[in-house]
Order: C-alpha cells, then sequence, then structure tokens
C-alpha cells in the first residue's frame, strides 16, 4: 500500500506536486500524533482532577456551581 | 496604499494530504496570510494545527500560547503545536474549519512570530474557537510555510488553504 501524501505548492512557479512520504516520514508523523494525543490526554486529566478537587474542596457538584453561575 | 494579493491556493483532492506546504515564498511582500478551510482524520471533533517555517522541525525553536473556547468551558496554555483550529472526523458532515494566520515582516531579519484566530466548525455542543500567537526563532526569510495537522495523518479532501501577501505600499 501507498504511503501518504504530502502536498507541496511552489509559490513562485505555481507548480503543485504530490510528494509521497518516506517510511521514515510516516513513522515520525504517526510517533508525533500518538505523542501529542497522549500528552493531551494527560493534560485533559490532570486539569479534569484539579477541577474535581477544587469542588470537592467547596463542597460542591459541577451541577450545582453552573447553576450558581448561571 | 497597501495590496493583498493571493500568491497561491491549494485544495485538496482525494485522499487528501499529510500536509500542505508552500514553498518558494519570495521576499516581495511584507506580510503573509493564509486563510485555510480544512477537516482532518483525527476521531475528534476538532483538531490543531501545527507550523513549520523552513523546513524547520526542531521543536526547541517554536513556542506559542492560545486562548481557546470548547463550547462548554475555556482554557489557555502553551501548546504551540495545537493552534487554532481544524475541524475533525467527529464533526458534523461536511463542517470545515475557519482559519485565518497572520505572519508579519516574513522577510526580515529577526524572529518571526505570527497570530492566528479560527474555529473547528461543528453543528454541536463542542465547537472549538481559539486565539492563538507563535513564536519562531529562525532569523532568515521566511521562504516556505507547512500547515500540518496536531493528531490527524491527512488533511482531507475539499480542505483548501490560501496564501496571501500583503505589500505596504
Amino acid at each position: 500500500m501507498a504511503n501518504p501524501t504530502r502536498i507541496e505548492k511552489n509559490c513562485t512557479t505555481g507548480e503543485e506536486i504530490i510528494i509521497e512520504l518516506t517510511d521514515e516520514e510516516v513513522a515520525e508523523m504517526e510517533a508525533r500524533a500518538a505523542e501529542h494525543q497522549a500528552q493531551r490526554e494527560a493534560e485533559e486529566t490532570a486539569a479534569a482532577a484539579a477541577k474535581a478537587a477544587v469542588l470537592a474542596k467547596l463542597g460542591i457538584t459541577e451541577e450545582e456551581l453552573r447553576a450558581a453561575l448561571a | 496604499m497597501a495590496t493583498f494579493i493571493k500568491i497561491a491556493t491549494v485544495e485538496l483532492g482525494a485522499g487528501g494530504a499529510s500536509t500542505i506546504d508552500f514553498t518558494s515564498i519570495s521576499a516581495t511582500w511584507t506580510d503573509l496570510v493564509i486563510k485555510i478551510s480544512a477537516r482532518t482524520n483525527r476521531t475528534l471533533e476538532v483538531d490543531g494545527i501545527k507550523l513549520s517555517f523552513n523546513s524547520d522541525t526542531n521543536a526547541a525553536n517554536y513556542s506559542g500560547k492560545r486562548l481557546y473556547g470548547t463550547g462548554t468551558s475555556t482554557g489557555t496554555d502553551s501548546v504551540w503545536y495545537a493552534m487554532p483550529f481544524m475541524s475533525a472526523a467527529n464533526a458534523t458532515s461536511s463542517c470545515f474549519s475557519n482559519t485565518e494566520i497572520v505572519i508579519p515582516n516574513y522577510a526580515g531579519s529577526t524572529q518571526k512570530r505570527w497570530s492566528i484566530d479560527g474555529v473547528g466548525e461543528n453543528n454541536g455542543t463542542t465547537t472549538y474557537l481559539g486565539l492563538g500567537t507563535g513564536l519562531w526563532t529562525g532569523t532568515a526569510a521566511i521562504t516556505s510555510v507547512s500547515i500540518i495537522p496536531e493528531v490527524g495523518t491527512t488533511i482531507l479532501q475539499y480542505s483548501s488553504a490560501t496564501l496571501y501577501g500583503i505589500k505596504k505600499s
């Protein structure tokens, strides 16, 4: 199966080229995507935990907070 | 009088592409503007945008700050490689993002900055929109710009990006 491709537009000549990624580029792209996804999930988990801790400290639920701020 | 001229446009055909690269950008203009309408294959409502200049992929040379809303919450962070936004696979069918990037003084000899504002269109509660600003420490004139999804491996068919040049006089 062919590798994914990138598209390159030459802004001087107007030429548009479709370039197949090398196996190394594909591996790097997939690793990068997985790394960013894992990092974002970790950040979201940490943010949710921090929020839950604050709500617990206040002794209210998220629904109660939303109602109070509405 | 300032002029605003289309330099190049890309619209993706069947199969899409992993990145969109504008190359051989001349130093003719003062500033660059990129308008993007895009959707990626990430399994979420939205995907971030990562910019790369002059084929520099060293993350240490980039930084940024973004402010965003999700439809139910807001946030701010320094995730420079996830700037607002491109729509993604879980967004309402046929929804594409609406994003503008401004790169002032791109041909100068100082470090390069850019600002970005965008919304990952979605007919639903989870709709990301945001503002961002970034810095690339390279001091050479920008001659190429790559538009790269944060997580998705494919920018989908019918996505488009148009590069404009602004000349101050």
